[in-house]
């Protein structure tokens, strides 16, 4: 798991964001947060890669989940 | 077969399962996700013990308190039937799973309405947006629309006019908001009202481009230039999965005794997806309580 890249495209205001934030710290699983609602660079790059302008979008490695889904979540990360 | 189980993991469902476990039932929590509308709550300050909480850490607190008890949990599983079937209930998952118990809690609770217009499910995550506390932030500088006249429509108004260059706010009736909600907009220098307008359809290829609206009064059609749109129209609760099995109300809510029960022996409902008065947390943790309780009292007849 340790090696696997996981990254997190969020707004501060998005309760989403912060549980799925607090999830991956349960799991003890290390992330880079990206503030889309400032990085507008990253906000580009979000929308890039999940077609979609919704946040949360969390990327492991070249997978990416939008919203909060636990069940792909846990499928991608075991 | 399960004792109970219960569909739902908003606060009324999360209750249940305590409820339900504290008293030794074989039990299990089937729900989409934990949380429900409580998940888009920034702030609560009406759930008794906290002054004032975040809504995702209060959840958290609730599903830690959960998480005590040998609850089975299937969470993420989306139930897309539930039938009587001899001895209880069955409930079909969308993967196909299938779930028995003697008795259901049925605890989904509410979703955001849709407006049903023409490119509004294609656009949705593309610009259509029924979060505008979570998705608002990403249009900072750009045109959008709200639609809808309530509270929820104008607090998403005042909060995008901070953010974007220009909000137009689309409503079927005249603002039925609180008045000081409605003369904060009045205000702002970069929006427009439009009310009495029926918002006709979404248009954009592969993201929001514009939306159509048309007045009812003149009956003249507009075309606003947006990128992004904030749905914010109601709730709708989420009963579609018993709608065979008892009579809903006008609203779709399920109708329940004041202990919960359902005209179903065995089916109990609470919280937000019931016709129970008053759309809040506590009540609906309350809800959930008396539901379990009330559950476990029937299984009790049911093995003597």
């Amino acid at each position: 798991m340790a090696d696997k890249k996981v990254a997190i495209y969020t707004t501060p205001t998005c309760p989403y964001c912060k549980r799925a934030k607090e999830y991956l710290s349960r799991k003890g699983i290390s992330y880079q947060e990206y503030n889309v609602a400032v990085d507008r660079d990253k906000a580009k790059e979000m929308i890039q890669k999940s077609g979609q302008m919704g946040v949360p979008v969390i990327t492991i490695d070249n997978e990416v989940v939008v919203g909060f889904n636990q069940v792909q979540l846990d499928s991608l990360l075991s | 077969m399960y004792d109970l189980m219960i569909i739902g993991g908003g606060p009324a469902g999360l209750s249940a399962s305590v409820y339900a476990a504290r008293k030794r039932l074989k039990a299990l929590l089937v729900s989409g996700d934990v949380g429900g509308q409580v998940n888009k709550t920034l702030g609560v300050e009406n759930y008794l013990g906290y002054q004032f909480i975040e809504g995702p850490e209060l959840i958290s607190k609730f599903q830690e308190q959960v998480n005590q008890f040998p609850i089975e949990q299937k969470i993420g599983y989306k139930i897309s039937r539930l039938e009587k079937i001899k001895g209880g209930f069955e409930a079909i998952s969308e993967a196909g799973d299938s779930y028995q118990a003697k008795a259901v809690v049925f605890a989904t609770g509410k979703r955001p309405r849709q407006l049903n217009v023409p490119g509004e499910k294609e656009l949705t995550g593309r610009g259509v947006t029924y979060c505008a506390i979570c998705d608002g932030p990403l249009f900072s500088g750009q045109r959008v629309a709200v639609v809808g006249g309530g509270n929820s429509a104008l607090e998403a108004a005042l909060d995008m006019v901070k953010i974007a260059e220009y909000v137009d706010l689309v409503s079927l009736t005249p603002l039925t908001g609180d008045a000081i909600l409605i003369e904060k907009l009045g205000e702002a220098k970069n929006l427009s009202i439009f009310t009495e307008y029926r918002t006709e359809k979404i248009e954009g290829k592969d993201f929001v481009e514009g939306m159509v609206i048309k007045d009812l009064k003149s009956g003249k059609s507009k075309r606003l230039k947006v990128t992004g749109i904030f749905i914010e129209i109601g709730l709708v609760p989420n009963s579609d999965l018993v709608n065979k099995l008892v009579k809903l109300n006008k609203w779709g809510e399920v109708p329940i005794s004041c202990s919960c029960e359902t005209e179903i022996p065995g089916l109990y409902a609470a919280g937000d997806v019931t016709d129970a008065p008053e759309k809040q947390i506590i009540v609906a943790t309350g809800e959930g309580a008396k539901a379990a309780l009330q559950a476990h009292r029937y299984l009790q007849r049911l093995a003597t």
